[in-house]
């Protein structure tokens, strides 16, 4: 139940202890298996309080329409029934087209129903606020509001995910892991596209944003391995644009922050820009270390050479801007169009498993603002830039 | 940043073709090759025998030009049915990709291919499928329900279709040169934007809604206009028909959100073309300021497509159960509730954009609230079959399948309305199975019954029962096999517009759905033999009265097919449902007093105009800037040179109306 994807030996076993014929086990047992799979929803059996808590809302809102579905649908078949012409029924009455009580009642009963769930509504919206921290772990116990939240920091890249982890100091990519019972504050950005950050055992999504940040809080509850991937269409690389969440104890974590930091390369700004140029079905990736503020220039579109970044020109506009001749200077603030998605040339259908190569490492000749920064992207030249990022301002 | 691809080496061809090229026609892909050369096999067939009968004049002088708005009707009701087999095949294209693509399959379609098959499907269905479907029953119906003799502005109308016709043309035209936006239905940025989809893909889109969008609002002016100024005597906004009711709310809402539309896609066109940064990621572009425009425009659309449905449910329960519609004023009052809350909901489509809880909470509720008008509506119609006698023809069991089906999809709508809910399931197959359940079981049936229902006063004679009836089973079947599995998926967590998939156990589900697409196939393939069936035993299916279903409203009072004027003299309504309140009182045709009918005249501007406007859009697609240029001066100087056509009218002669009218007394009278 923990493990979204069944083991495969599991219909074979229960086939054979059915003594079916290999045929009737094949064709029929699936199906047999069907309602049986419901563990295999995982919307309706998360392994996190904050989805279970989602999935709970989803039953009593569902039982509350029932309330009037149910009647609705019997009526409906009913009438069409008892008043077919054949019936002839006696009360036909042709003229019959207003009834004072009637009318209130078919206005006042949906209206009832949605008062009720508009209060629900109302309340567990704000509870489950993705932005608000949690406040229990389960339905018995509360989060002790001293303790840390984990923090991770993600940034939907084309078409991969990188996690940061800016108080361990390491990052991954495609692969995330937290302890279970811990608190994790997500904050998410995107690299170009809008994406959407969900893994369904543990919480409801929410959009990566170029140059905006969100915020999703959670916790898991049950170690497992689970899926995560991106909600939202964003492109040819899409449909393999994902990862896996490992819940793990407190142990099992440290071991695994252990092993990244153990086999991991380091992660700068140049490895960062590299990682940024689209690619497809990307395995696991570790760094052992993370250059500090690589989020924020992610966040702030400026991980590039060369680059402004966007809180310091909100700043630099909100003190009355960078005068008349920053009006001719703005190669420094262009990043669309540095990271070339639509020249990806996916794989192609019958070739299994391939990993692309993407072409559009270079940008394409007419858009080519960071080609003509300081630095090629990709050029590993990580003290130079830095000290302009972290200053706010250059020149070139 | 320019977007022009810069390269000096061949200045000739960039003047003369702009970014076109041999590499625009799709020569590696043998899909859509096939489909090319049937299209242009099948083309050439058809054209071929439309010149050996010597038919074009016939089309030219009573169809293209006609400014008649029931001919215009019958037109957009072609056009819509033409393009939903092809929205239709670019649906079991996807179902077909998703039920193989699994354990390391990447079934049968690249990215490439799939993603614009997922977004034509969306943009054809919505804009060149359901939108000239209804407009075409508006068209059709409304002058006749209200008693009039054409629409305020019958040129307008002739243009209208044009203009979705060609919008219609620019983007099938993507199939064959160049390709389609891959971008989803809706085309958000940033995706959509110059940087990252610098093809022809995203323009082909923005120009073809846009020339359809002329088209769209223009006829939604028309027929508010003649809903509100060409009523017959008597007919009392209270006593419109509820059909005509529906029809003019949804036509306000088409003159209140397409601007929007309009506006929003005038913007991107303006981001892609000169460079400007409105939803751009840098330079202070915001792409979320797009998707609440898009969704102010989309949200009323959703409405506007299902609102002139309700209204045809109403008409059918009401004339197949032989009773007057229960609570009339409160249907009426509903729509209109329903009309003014479709613009206050439109941020449900992305609360899981980072909104405030509170800001999600309101558009939560008021979009639960739109539950309450709707539950009434449903009541209403129960209760309308409630002491009725329900006969069971076609369009009331489309009608009786609706609500069934309906209200499984109103269900899961407001379930998606309780944001945290909506968290889990938003962009899910969930979503799918939610709105192809309302559109499929709402729009679509509605359709089928307001075809089953209106096409005798069409054309005639009634459509084959049996046909309808194994058309009827394979879609009402066919829609809940292919779409339960999908609500299922969806709480698997499965996500929309997938092409390749992980986990293995999720292939019987999408091999389930794939099956019910295939039985709607079926359900389709016999609305079509259906259609054939009835055409060749036409004379057996003959109606001679008018009045096959012993209807309630005006349409039923005129012969089948109403001549060119429609009522030889304007009926006095004294009750809504004014037939039925005539047939009562013993009304008695006039057969004399005929005096000559004023009529408009027909034109060509609006066919000229419509292709104007698609070399326009091919000249601007495709960069080719003195084609773009040429044909936006050659519609400005037609439009113009229209506005001194003073030959727009003709009077029908006394002596044409008394016999036109004569043969329906004689026919009348056969019939005892």
């Amino acid at each position: 139940m923990s493990n979204p994807v069944p083991p495969p030996y599991a219909t074979n076993m229960t086939a054979r202890r059915l003594a079916l014929s290999p045929a009737v086990a094949r064709y029929f047992v699936p199906l047999l298996l069907l309602p049986l799979g419901a563990c295999n929803w995982v919307v309706m059996s998360p392994a996190g309080d904050v989805a279970l808590q989602q999935r709970d809302l989803i039953l009593v809102s569902t039982l509350l329409m029932l309330l009037i579905i149910l009647p609705v649908m019997a009526m409906t078949v009913w009438f069409a029934w008892r008043y077919r012409e054949k019936a002839k029924a006696k009360d036909y009455d042709p003229d019959w087209d207003h009834s004072t009580s009637l009318e209130l009642l078919i206005w006042a009963a949906p209206l009832l129903i949605i008062i009720a769930l508009g209060a629900i509504t109302w309340t567990s919206t704000h509870l489950l606020d993705p932005y608000r921290p949690i406040e229990r772990l389960d339905h018995e116990r509360k989060v002790d509001p001293t303790a840390k939240r984990l923090q991770v920091e993600v940034v939907a890249l084309d078409w991969k995910w990188l996690f940061i982890y800016p108080e361990l100091g390491i990052a991954t990519v495609n692969e995330l892991a937290a302890p279970i019972d811990q608190p994790i504050e997500f904050k998410i950005t995107s690299s170009t596209l809008m994406n959407s950050f969900f893994i369904p055992a543990i919480a409801g999504q929410i959009y990566a944003m170029p140059g905006m940040q969100t915020v999703l809080h959670a916790v898991a509850n049950k170690p497992g391995n689970y899926e995560g991937f991106s909600a939202n269409y964003s492109g040819a690389g899409f449909s393999n644009m994902r990862f896996r969440f490992h819940a793990m104890d407190q142990r099992g974590f440290d071991q695994w922050v252990a092993k990244v930091k153990a086999t991991g390369t380091p992660l700068d700004r140049a490895t960062y820009v590299k990682l940024e140029q689209p690619s497809e079905k990307v395995p696991p990736k570790y760094f052992a270390s993370v250059e500090p503020r690589l989020f924020h220039a992610a966040l702030n579109m400026c991980a590039q050479p060369g680059k402004r970044c966007m809180d310091d020109v909100m700043m630099t506009d909100m003190h009355g801007g960078g005068g008349k001749e920053s009006a001719h200077d703005t190669q420094g603030l262009r990043h669309d169009g540095t990271i070339d998605v639509g020249g990806f040339h996916p794989v192609e259908p019958g070739k299994k498993g391939e990993i692309a190569q993407p072409s559009g490492m270079t940008p394409a000749a007419d858009r080519t603002p960071a080609a003509q920064g300081n630095e090629a992207p990709g050029q590993k030249d990580a003290d130079g830039h830095m000290g302009n990022h972290m200053g706010g301002h250059h020149g070139h | 940043m320019s977007p022009h691809p810069a390269s000096e080496n061949s200045g000739i061809w960039k003047l003369i073709f702009g970014r076109l090229d041999w590499s625009a026609i799709p020569f590696h892909e043998p899909i859509l090759i096939g489909t090319f050369l049937a299209v242009i096999v099948g083309g050439i067939a058809i054209l071929g025998l439309i010149t050996k009968y010597r038919l074009w004049g016939m089309l030219w002088r009573d169809w293209f030009t006609t400014v008649d708005h029931k001919r215009i009707g019958i037109m957009y009701m072609i056009l819509g049915l033409i393009m939903f087999v092809r929205g239709f095949a670019d649906a079991i294209m996807m179902r077909l990709q998703q039920a193989m693509a699994f354990n390391g399959s990447e079934g049968y379609l690249n990215a490439h291919h799939y993603d614009q098959i997922f977004t034509a499907h969306g943009v054809i269905m919505i804009f060149f499928v359901a939108m000239p479907m209804i407009t075409g029953i508006m068209n059709y119906m409304v002058p006749l329900q209200i008693g009039a003799r054409d629409v305020s502005f019958p040129f307008l109308n002739n243009f209208s279709f044009w203009m979705t016709t060609a919008g219609a043309v620019i983007t099938m035209m993507s199939l064959f040169v160049g390709e389609f936006a891959r971008t989803g239905w809706l085309a958000y940025p940033p995706l959509s934007g110059i940087a990252y989809s610098p093809g022809v893909g995203v323009d082909y889109y923005i120009w073809g809604l846009q020339v359809a969008g002329v088209g769209t609002l223009l006829s939604g002016v028309n027929l508010i206009a003649t809903i509100v100024k060409m009523r017959a005597p008597g007919m009392t906004m209270m006593k419109l028909p509820i059909f005509v009711w529906t029809s003019l709310l949804s036509n306000v809402l088409i003159v209140a959100a397409f601007p929007v539309l309009t506006a929003v896609l005038a913007l991107l066109s303006l981001d892609r073309y000169v460079g400007t940064a409105f939803f751009t990621n840098d330079m202070g572009g915001n792409p979320m300021m797009y998707v609440n425009l898009i969704w102010i425009w989309g949200h009323p659309e959703v409405y506007i497509l299902i609102l002139p449905l309700f209204g045809v449910f109403s008409e059918v329960t009401s004339t197949f159960s032989s009773k007057r519609l229960f609570g009339y004023s409160s249907m009426v009052y509903a729509t209109v509730v329903i009309a003014i809350l479709s613009y206050l909901v439109w941020l449900h489509h992305f609360f899981t954009m980072g909104s405030g809880a509170s800001v999600n909470s309101f558009f939560g509720i008021t979009t639960m609230v739109i539950s309450i008008p709707t539950g009434a509506k449903l009541f209403n119609w129960l209760f309308t079959m409630y002491r009725g006698r329900i006969r069971f023809e076609l369009p009331m069991m489309w009608t009786v399948a609706f609500m069934l089906t309906f209200v499984l999809g109103g269900m899961t709508g407001v379930l998606l309305a309780v944001p945290p809910a909506d968290f889990v399931l938003h962009n899910s197959l969930f979503l799918i199975a939610h709105f192809h359940n309302v559109i499929i079981g709402g729009v679509l049936f509605g359709l089928f019954a307001a075809i089953n229902y209106w096409w005798p006063k069409a054309f005639g004679f009634k459509l084959d029962k049996t046909w309808g009836v194994r058309s009827f089973w394979l879609w009402v079947v066919g829609f809940w096999v292919a779409f339960m599995p999908l609500y299922i998926l969806g709480l698997m967590g499965v996500t929309r517009r997938m092409r390749v998939f992980d986990d293995p156990s999720l292939q019987i589900w999408f091999q389930i759905a794939a099956l019910g697409a295939f039985m709607i196939a079926g359900g389709i393939a016999c609305m079509f033999i259906q259609f054939a069936v009835s055409i060749i035993n036409r004379d057996k299916l003959r109606d001679t009265t008018g009045d096959p279903w012993d209807g309630r409203t005006l349409e039923w009072s005129t012969s089948s097919p109403p001549p060119d004027y429609n009522f030889a003299f304007t009926p006095v309504i004294h009750d809504g449902d004014a037939w039925a309140d005539m047939k009562k009182r013993g009304y008695q045709r006039p057969t004399s007093g005929y005096r000559p009918i004023h009529m408009p005249s027909n034109t060509g501007t609006g066919v000229i105009l419509g292709g104007l406007s698609v070399a326009f859009a091919v000249g601007m697609i495709w960069y080719i800037w003195w084609l773009a240029g040429l044909s936006f001066v050659g519609i400005l100087a037609v439009t113009i040179g229209h506005t001194f056509n003073y030959k727009r009218d003709f009077h029908i002669p006394q002596d044409v109306v008394e016999r036109t009218e004569s043969e329906r007394t004689r026919q009348l009278a056969m019939q005892g």
